[in-house]
């Protein structure tokens, strides 16, 4: 246990190391907030495509999609970082070249993340009420614009707190990419690590990766409080400033696009009747 | 199947035609041979125990359902299949829509989008399907809540009105299109009873000023009475009986019209 | 040796399986007990929560939401480098880190599907006034089960996915092993795809599986 008594006895210098190393922690700092930005976005856009993909009428596209999502889900993230940092180099033309650490990480987190995000729009999807289709339907409004104008909308609201996890998990796998040479907080604090020790840096690392979590969670939170509020599901965000503040649910693929689902199975079953949506 | 012989004074070609029609769901017959018109203007009232397919026949002519057999023409155009060379063939579903912008329906739990304002939910189909010019849907749509009473909320969402003022926006929805026909799917079922009363009066009103052919299932027999040219009473998916409102609540012939309105009434 | 340049050399994918099983059977053990702690501890975590008192429940929480937003990979460091004089394991040390990670998920999981026993039953066994331990025996606990083991069931597959993070510390589990081999002969194709594709057959046939199931209790 010398290692907290050493924790506290150090403190200070340890926090005078920080300052003095802080260019290269906010470097850190930077690229690893780069990758998760870049790397949600990423998923963000695999997500929509391969969530609506897989409700398409074509049996092509959804077949397609289908094994998409299944082959990223099922691969670990770690797996497909490495393939893409050391097996992509070493096959034969036209690969067999060297993509730059930081795309490799975004890469890898923006397909698996994604894979998983794509169940949850497609979830979401199906768990707009039925009646929203038929009034599409009954409007003659074309399946595009039904699907944008008014389902999606709507679906948002739905997936956003599992968006809200998955962004978390993101974040919290972005940490594997140090391993394929990149420079990102991670890294920095096995540097710092050298001359606080163990305690000091570690501490200072996992406090740095939970700011940033709790940073996507008031965004996101801000996210499903007016996107709520837009469907008439709740307060306005400046009446419910506090609610940013409001921790993550539990749970993080499985558990989530399972519960959607079980929800549009309530809805087939005829309880749709939620006289708040209609 | 009993010959339409009441047909109260409107005339010329049916403008709802059921022919042949059959629906299954699976294994389940809900319609079976089912053969009826309705003529232009007319408005027709389905009556009978939860079940008999009384709304299975306003979803068909919405497309809502997929046609197991025969035909439905709106005004003389096939709906969902038409007959090519003596084989049934599906309508594309471009060609479909384009049909049914005739055709309103008002549902049973409303369906407003709720991520839209009260005007934008009256604006998106004739803006985006007819191609109306934005202010002009506008005023169109203006006029419509005036009509149902609800101007005063246009720039609300559905989720701040009643059940009551969210149909008579549904009304107002389904009517911005100009349908030739409208149907009615339980539209005051899932309202509290004090509520009843404006939907109930708004289409009345909406009965008296125009000549929409309407298709209404409801269990308000005292609206059917009310606004409806003829009463067909459904069982296990065939009309056991049909005629004037007056002579089937007064004194209807089937045994089992005779129930179900000792059962409702 | 040198790297052969083509798409594919059975030659080495034959040489890379055994080193992958190997390291299949670590992946496992530490799957197997990981979700023994976390299903464990979760449901431990769950009671104290709904029971302690705030003074201790809201640390408690807070700790517990630490351990939940912040990454594995920097945990199973952390640990390795703190225990290591202690503990002569790091297999120990992962597995545990990888447990203790995971509690905090089943732990919602429980909490969650405790709560989605309606409130009429809990009113129900008062009406019928069945003893405490009863009520939770009988009444609660079968109808929580419905609804927590799909989810249970689906963060045991999320551990097994994440067992490679223990390439951090060097354990030989299989992703570690496929690495090593790589770079022992300077070609990575075989061993890292095949380890790619041993994840994902032992993984999807396992979540069809809890999707049947899902279904069954739905």
């Amino acid at each position: 246990m010398d290692g907290v008594i050493g924790f506290f006895q150090d403190l200070g210098p340890n926090l005078e190391l920080v300052a003095e190393r802080m260019p290269q922690i906010v470097d850190g700092l930077l690229v690893t907030m780069l990758a998760m930005a870049l790397g949600a976005l990423l998923a963000l856009v695999i997500a929509f495509v391969f969530g609506i993909a897989q409700i398409s009428k074509f049996v092509v596209v959804r077949v397609v999609a289908r094994i998409f999502v299944e082959f990223f889900r099922g691969t670990s993230i770690v797996v497909q970082l490495f393939w893409l940092a050391f097996v992509l180099p070493q096959l034969p033309y036209p690969f067999g070249f060297q993509l730059d650490p930081l795309l490799v990480g975004v890469l890898a987190l923006g397909l698996n993340y994604g894979a998983y995000a794509a169940e949850v729009v497609r979830g979401s999807i199906g768990s707009v009420p039925k009646g929203q289709y038929e009034a599409i339907s009954a409007l003659s409004l074309s399946p595009t614009r039904g699907m944008f104008r008014v389902v999606i909308p709507q679906a948002w609201a739905l997936m956003l707190p599992s968006l809200s996890n998955l962004w978390i998990q993101l974040l919290k796998g972005s940490a594997i990419v140090s391993t394929v040479l990149l420079y990102d907080l991670f890294f920095q604090v096995e540097q710092l690590r050298d001359r606080t020790g163990t305690w000091f840096a570690y501490t200072f690392a996992l406090l740095a990766y939970y700011l940033i979590a709790w940073l996507i969670v008031i965004l996101m939170n801000g996210l499903e409080i007016r996107a709520k509020h837009n469907i008439g599901r709740g307060p306005a965000l400046s009446q419910s400033w506090r609610g940013l503040f409001q921790a993550p649910g539990s749970t993080p693929e499985g558990g989530r696009s399972a519960r959607v689902v079980r929800d549009k199975s309530a809805v087939k079953a005829g309880t749709a009747g939620e006289g708040g949506l209609a | 199947m009993p010959e339409n012989t009441e047909n109260s004074g409107t005339s010329g070609a049916p403008h709802i035609e059921f022919r042949d029609v059959v629906k299954r769901f699976g294994d389940n017959t809900v319609l079976n041979d089912l053969n009826f018109t309705v003529t232009k203007g007319e408005r027709v009232t389905l009556i009978g125990p939860s079940g008999s397919g009384k709304t299975t026949i306003l979803r068909l002519v919405m497309t809502l359902e997929e046609l197991t057999g025969g035909y439905i023409h709106i005004g003389g155009t096939p709906l969902q299949y038409e007959e090519q060379g003596g084989k049934r063939v599906r309508i594309a579903d471009k060609r479909r829509r384009r049909i049914t912008t005739d055709i309103g329906m008002v549902f049973q739990h409303f369906n407003l989008f709720p991520n839209m304002t009260v005007m934008e939910n009256i604006i998106e189909a004739p803006v985006n399907v007819m191609g109306l010019k934005k202010a002009e849907a506008e005023s169109k749509a203006e006029a419509l809540l005036d009509k149902v009473g609800m101007a005063w909320k246009k720039d609300a969402r559905p989720s701040e009105l009643s059940g009551g003022q969210q149909q008579r926006i549904a009304i107002a929805r389904a009517l911005a299109m100009d349908p030739e026909v409208l149907l009615l799917d339980e539209v005051t079922s899932a309202l509290d009873p004090e509520l009843v009363g404006e939907v109930l009066a708004v289409l009345k009103d909406i009965a008296a000023e125009t000549d929409i052919s309407m298709l209404i299932v409801t269990h308000e027999m005292q609206f059917a009475r009310d606004v409806s040219d003829r009463v067909m009473m459904f069982d296990e998916g065939s009309v056991i009986e049909q005629g004037l409102p007056d002579k089937i609540f007064s004194e209807p012939e089937n045994q089992r019209t005779q129930d179900f309105l000792r059962a409702v009434l | 040796m040198t790297p052969s340049n083509s798409w594919w050399d059975w030659g080495y994918a034959a040489e890379a399986l055994p080193v992958l099983f190997d390291g299949f059977k670590i992946t496992l053990l530490a799957t197997v007990l990981g979700t023994l702690i976390a299903l464990v501890l979760g449901l431990v975590v769950a009671m104290v929560r709904r029971t302690a008192p705030a003074i201790i429940n809201a640390p408690f929480t807070w700790l517990v939401e630490f351990i939940r937003m912040t990454p594995l990979v920097i945990q199973l460091v952390f640990a390795n480098l703190a225990l290591s004089p202690f503990v002569d394991s790091t297999l120990m040390i992962g597995i545990w880190v990888l447990g203790i990670h995971y509690t905090t998920y089943m732990a919602e999981v429980y909490r969650a599907g405790i709560d989605s026993v309606p409130k009429g039953q809990w009113e129900a066994a008062t009406a019928l006034s069945l003893p405490r331990v009863r009520t939770w025996r009988a009444v609660v606990v079968p109808q929580a089960i419905r609804n927590t083991l799909p989810a249970l069931g689906n963060y045991a597959i999320s551990m097994f996915k994440e067992t490679p993070f223990f390439v951090v510390i060097y354990i030989p589990e299989m992703v570690r092993n496929a690495q090593t081999f790589g770079g022992d002969n300077f070609r990575y194709t075989e061993a890292i795809t095949l380890a790619g594709l041993i994840f994902l057959l032992a993984s999807y046939p396992t979540s069809l599986l809890i999707r049947r199931l899902e279904k069954k209790l739905a």
